[in-house]
């Protein structure tokens, strides 16, 4: 795997996570307890052997960084090759905004033509999945594909988010590809995560950038349909699409069914993320914890059901959390009650305050807020 | 090499014997504690919380475990440009070399390793305590006191100072006897293990033990019992938090309980003092919808479908459906089958209960077993597995060499 470069394009839409992203990129969302959104494609591409990854930072990029610092987590401080933040350019040519993960290649076209790797994974970070790159790239080397594009047979889309469809044969190439189609048989699904050659990604990269593209996917893929040899590789493990606040919420209770918790984070190798060396989890007598998530760092004396709480919340005696995701640090005075609730990072809800969302649409409440 | 005002020497060496079976494959700084914890990080978080970035682990005993743990330092921060942490095993030189005869042998052995820093102090730890403790205080206390030696003490009841080392002081604080595990104690005051020496007081001491033939080579026995005859300045530095010497199965178990009171003296998540540990990159613990937890400690990656009362489940560990864990420690990565009853045990690493056993069970009348342990907690070790609907009567020490002596009935 030494002769795979990983590429993590952060330059997916996240508006439509609302305030979950309003103060940072996709990748640097809270998820599952102890997670960002990054961590599964970083530990993913580690896991597979990848030892020189690039990040192709966009925007609100900061809490990333704070998260990832050097790479060291995830073993990429390395003296050849490791982790390396390929910024996008202040302002474009056209002067226009830059989230555009053409013109950042174009920008970092530098790090790509001097990496040493031949193969190149191209992926997105708003699929949570434990897959298996090494199997990809002996598909794509056994295939003879210039392109494979990693698809999952999804039932669980939620209909209000981009997708693109992809109509695979018998022998796994790729016939037809469409974005967000309204009316679709195939439930097969892209991953946006692609294996290409190098010089491939290089020539795409210098071809489209240059006629004002945007999307590499969409704008130069997808037009070369007929005459690149894509494949279709499908991962059959749990993929977990992270595009809207709905699916978010669902993805996220998703992990309290063991066989997702066990598949999530176990299959493949292990999901690293920054370490805080919180203390192992206080249960007081008197708690009542069902069916839920619980990071360390954790107290609890109250009430959680069907939940998950991240790092260092204390739950007090006769606190209520129900379907609720209670992200780090969060203080709860006594008598709270939330049902359907997402709190992100450092809220304080007051004394006796109750919260209620619905399953399909959980009240959010951003971060460091006062409730 | 950039000089260090105090370097700080770590005694890892021992087997720790009296945990049994606990330390047949790892020495006793190695073996977990409290959830996520081995018992050396307690010691090597309070260096790096307290800032001494200079730390030497002196390992002999079974130390690939401790070795592959404490890696290069860098979850304890430790991992420093200049300085940082070193493993010092015994090493060989012209003249031949030998293993660590004592406490104060090894620190002889490790002069060299100590001179490349220059110190004006060395701190001799033991890294089988659990505490937390700012050493940069005791070193202002010794300066303070213009002592060549300070002794961290704290009170322990009566009957129990045959197993330390105790002494007497004057108002003033300074050590005007001392009584290395005495039959009959003139004083509560027992040693921590904890030292602050002036460094060229302390090697001329070293030395000198060293070319006594006679000598034990330990700091107990024979380094403070000479200094005070040769009436150094010694001084008693009173700490009044927590500290227990997990030395035994008994001190073992109870340092774990403790963790469980609604209060605990023993705070793991004070803001400014953190417990480091290596990461074990596991998920979050998954608490399952029949799962009952109360008053107990939990750490990553466990999975608990089950029942867990007063109880301390380390990292990885799966407790299955209509599983039972009660006043136990469940070490990392055990697995507690279906049905499983374990009551008042310690389960080492990675060991299979399989469905219905039953760990820690009364005797029933007339049977004859093999009870170790006086206070009837049960030990099972490392890495094995306790068969399918196996009882194992409380106060058994199991080590699976013994297994097939194993009366039949025990098997229902």
């Amino acid at each position: 795997m030494r002769n795979l470069l990983g590429i993590i394009d952060l330059s997916e839409h996240a508006e439509s996570l609302g305030e979950l992203a309003a103060h940072r990129t996709l990748g640097a969302v809270p998820f599952g307890g102890r997670y960002r959104i990054i961590d599964f494609t970083l530990s993913n591409m580690v896991n597979a052997g990848i030892r020189n990854v690039g990040i192709l930072l966009n925007d609100r990029f900061g809490p990333l960084l704070d998260h990832i610092k050097d790479g060291k987590e995830w073993d990429l401080n390395r003296q050849r090759d490791g982790m390396f933040l390929l910024p996008a350019p202040l302002r474009t040519d056209s002067g226009e905004g830059i989230s555009s993960n053409l013109i950042n290649l174009r920008h970092n076209i530098g790090y790509l033509e001097k990496s040493r790797q031949e193969y190149a994974l191209f992926s997105g970070c708003g699929m949570v999945t434990n897959i298996d790159y090494q199997a990809v790239l002996a598909f794509h080397l056994e295939k003879k594909a210039d392109i494979t594009v990693i698809y999952s047979q999804m039932h669980n889309l939620q209909e209000d988010s981009p997708y693109t469809a992809l109509v695979v044969d018998e022998g796994g190439r790729v016939t037809d590809m469409a974005l967000n189609p309204r009316h679709c048989t195939s439930r097969k699904v892209s991953l946006n995560m692609y294996v290409l050659r190098k010089d491939l990604l290089l020539n795409l990269v210098d071809h489209y950038s240059a006629r004002q593209k945007r999307d590499l996917f969409t704008d130069a893929i997808m037009p070369r349909l007929a005459e690149l040899r894509i494949y279709g590789y499908e991962h059959k493990g749990y993929v977990g699409a992270i595009n809207s606040l709905k699916s978010y919420y669902q993805r996220s209770m998703d992990l309290l069914k063991p066989e997702v918790w066990q598949d999530l984070f176990f299959t493949h190798g292990q999901i690293s993320t920054k370490v805080k060396h919180e203390p192992p989890v206080r249960y007081l007598p008197g708690s009542k914890v069902s069916n839920s998530l619980i990071a360390t760092g954790c107290t609890i004396e109250g009430t959680v059901e069907n939940s998950i709480l991240f790092r260092g919340v204390e739950v007090g005696a006769g606190v209520v959390i129900k379907d609720s995701i209670v992200m780090q640090k969060a203080k709860l005075g006594p008598g709270v009650t939330l049902r359907n609730v997402i709190l992100d990072k450092d809220v304080t809800i007051t004394a006796g305050k109750s919260l209620a969302g619905d399953p399909s649409f959980p009240v959010v409440i951003s971060k460091a807020a006062v409730v | 090499m950039q000089k260090k005002e105090v370097v700080a020497m770590l005694l890892a060496g021992g087997q720790g014997s009296r945990l049994g079976i606990l330390t047949k494959k790892l020495a006793k700084p190695a073996v977990p504690f409290g959830g996520k914890y081995r018992i050396i990080d307690f010691t090597l978080s309070n260096c790096s919380n307290s800032g001494i970035d200079t730390v030497g682990v002196l390992t002999q005993y079974r130390p690939m475990t401790l070795n592959a743990y404490i890696g290069i330092g860098s979850s304890w921060d430790l991992d420093r440009a200049g300085g940082g942490v070193s493993v010092l095993p015994p090493y060989m030189r012209e003249q031949g070399g030998e293993w660590y005869k004592g406490t104060a042998n090894a620190v002889y052995q490790n002069i060299d390793f100590i001179e490349q820093y220059d110190p004006e102090y060395v701190l001799i730890l033991s890294g089988d305590h659990i505490y937390k403790m700012d050493y940069s205080k005791m070193l202002s206390y010794h300066k303070s006191k213009g002592a060549v030696a300070t002794i961290a003490v704290i009170p322990v009841p009566w009957e129990e100072t045959h197993r330390f080392g105790v002494m007497k002081t004057d108002d003033t604080g300074r050590i005007t006897e001392f009584q290395e595990k005495p039959k009959v104690a003139k004083s509560n005051l027992a040693s921590m293990g904890v030292y602050v020496f002036d460094w060229q007081v302390l090697r001329a001491y070293l030395e000198a033990d060293e070319a006594d033939p006679d000598s034990n080579n330990d700091f107990g026995k024979n380094i403070i019992p000479n200094m005070l005859a040769a009436g150094e300045p010694m001084y008693a530095y009173a700490f009044k938090e927590y500290w227990k010497d997990v030395g035994t199965v008994d001190s073992l178990w109870e340092a774990n309980m403790d963790l469980l009171a609604k209060d605990p003296e023993l705070k793991l998540n004070e803001a400014g003092w953190k417990i480091f540990s290596l990461n074990q990159t596991l998920p979050p613990q998954l608490v399952g919808p029949e799962a009952d937890v109360q008053g107990s400690l939990l750490g990553d990656g466990c999975l608990v479908l089950g029942k867990v009362h007063r109880s301390v489940i380390f990292t990885g560990a799966q407790i299955a459906k209509g599983a039972e864990v009660t006043e136990s420690v469940i070490m990392p990565g055990v697995k507690i089958g279906e049905g499983a009853t374990v009551h008042k045990a310690i389960i080492g690493e990675n060991t299979i209960v399989e469905a219905g056993a039953k760990i820690g069970v009364p005797p029933r009348p007339g049977e004859k077993a093999d009870i170790v342990n006086e206070n009837g907690i049960t030990v099972i070790e490392d890495n094995v597995c306790v068969p399918h609907s196996m009882r194992i009567v409380q106060g058994t020490v199991l080590s699976v060499a013994e297994w097939p002596a194993f009366p039949e009935e025990w098997i229902s």
